[in-house]
């Protein structure tokens, strides 16, 4: 339970952390929060050459609103985002979602694109960036792009990112006034999610997304449902998850956790 | 930039406790080993080394902070502090302290030194936290003893001496 040997960089600026990544790409890492990587590091399921630091960059502590948008760089911690005035208001599927993220010793370090970053399948934030239609904001030493959340997460603790991209930021579109709703169940408060969903009103019907189950977090799009018609789509769903039996439950007990969650949700939002 | 070899100490020098103290760290070295080994503050317990347990929480610039998910060379030039500086002196208990020995919060005491850190954190910002805010913050520390009910009546009992302690020195400085 000791990390193997690394280089520790500290970036002063992004130049020198997009730098590093360009020369050193599959072999450095970028560290922030540290929360999901220094436990991979522990248990030596990463074993980068290099670790580059970026929590002393400038700039990348802040969270911004603007063209519809929240967007929150690379060093926003969890509890600095909970802790932001507006967020109940602008963005208020993350303000029900936060608090399952981790505990209150965890978030105080954990970033929002650390989070996303790892990609872990049962995590909060990705699923809540999935279901808000959000963005990853990559830059390299070549280049800036952004990815949709719904490309950028491939599979199991990966995605779309590149060896020498970093996360400069995420991007959530605000939802002043539309209805959200957010459940998890877990076996204890801060664990990770066995089944995570969150439901957003949409202009025509309701956005389901599920984190835990398949091997990223999947959203499903639906007119208004009530009814056989809402069971029938759910089951569906969760069939289409592709669940898998674990220490933590049964693929069965997924599915009808999805089936249940996804109902009182859906019904949630479309009061 | 800094770059810090893997094969070679580097100097960290940082606050702890109030006290400026200095170490020597391979970049790979956990917080948590750093602090117990080279700097000898042993209160620092090693638990899970994955951020599960909170055994090892300390504060780092006033940040609840897993001391097994930090890295010794992140701390240089932070304000740290562990369990080592929660009583006024060596013969004595701070008042969250005794509150534990009272309601018999401890039993092994291994997760003690990180419940008591953030016990002491979250006192500070929360003025009359509620049990469930109490039970919330404790699901972040594993304890296989108390079954947690003691150390929950311990935090209430301190957060109402607070309470009642600010009331007064509010109800001296109206009088005033």
């Amino acid at each position: 339970m000791k990390p193997a040997p690394f280089d520790y960089v500290r970036a002063e600026t992004i130049d020198e952390a997009l730098a590093t990544l360009a020369n050193e790409g599959g072999e450095a890492r970028i560290i922030a929060g540290g929360q999901s990587l220094m436990a991979m590091l522990n248990m030596r399921l990463a074993k980068p050459k290099t670790v580059v630091d970026i929590m002393r960059l400038k700039n990348l502590d802040r969270i911004e609103e603007k063209a519809g948008v929240v967007v929150v760089g690379a060093a926003v911690r969890q509890a600095s985002l909970m802790g932001w005035p507006a967020l109940p208001e602008r963005l208020p599927l993350i303000a029900l979602a936060l608090p399952w993220t981790g505990h209150v010793q965890t978030r105080s370090r954990g970033t929002i694109c650390g989070s996303i970053a790892h990609a872990d399948p049962s995590a909060e934030m990705p699923l809540a960036l999935i279901a808000l239609g959000g963005e990853v904001h990559l830059r390299s030493a070549r280049s800036r792009r952004r990815i949709a959340a719904r490309d950028f997460f491939t599979g199991m603790m990966t995605t779309e990112r590149a060896d020498d991209e970093l996360i400069e930021a995420v991007s959530f579109p605000v939802t002043p006034g539309r209805h959200c709703a957010f459940r998890e169940v877990a076996r204890r408060h801060g664990d990770f999610a066995i089944v995570a969903c969150a439901a957003v009103a949409t202009r025509d019907g309701v956005r389901l997304a599920v984190g835990g189950v398949a091997d990223a977090p999947v959203a499903r799009d639906w007119p208004r449902l009530d009814g056989s018609a809402l069971d029938d789509a759910l089951n569906a769903f969760a069939y289409d998850l592709d669940a898998r039996d674990d220490i933590h439950a049964t693929a069965r007990y997924r599915r009808d956790l999805v089936r249940l969650i996804g109902r009182d949700l859906v019904r949630e939002v479309c009061l | 930039m800094t770059r810090l070899p893997s094969d070679r100490r580097h100097p960290v020098c940082f606050r702890l406790n109030g006290r400026p103290v200095h170490g020597e760290a391979e970049p790979r070295l956990l917080a948590t080993d750093f602090l117990r080994q080279n700097i000898g503050a042993t209160g620092v317990h090693v638990g899970c080394e994955h951020g599960v347990c909170g055994a090892c929480t300390i504060t780092v610039d006033g940040m609840l902070t897993r001391a097994c998910l930090t890295l010794a060379v992140q701390i240089d030039g932070c304000d740290v502090r562990t369990i080592e500086g929660l009583a006024p002196s060596a013969d004595r208990l701070g008042t969250l302290q005794s509150a534990f020995r009272r309601h018999h919060a401890l039993q092994c005491g291994f997760c003690t030194p990180g419940i008591l850190m953030s016990l002491d954190h979250f006192l500070r910002q929360r003025a009359s936290p509620n049990r469930a805010e109490i039970r919330e913050l404790l699901s972040g520390h594993l304890c296989r003893c108390t079954g947690y009910t003691p150390i929950v009546e311990a935090a209430l009992e301190v957060a109402a001496d607070i309470a009642a302690e600010c009331k007064s020195e509010k109800g001296e400085a109206s009088d005033a």
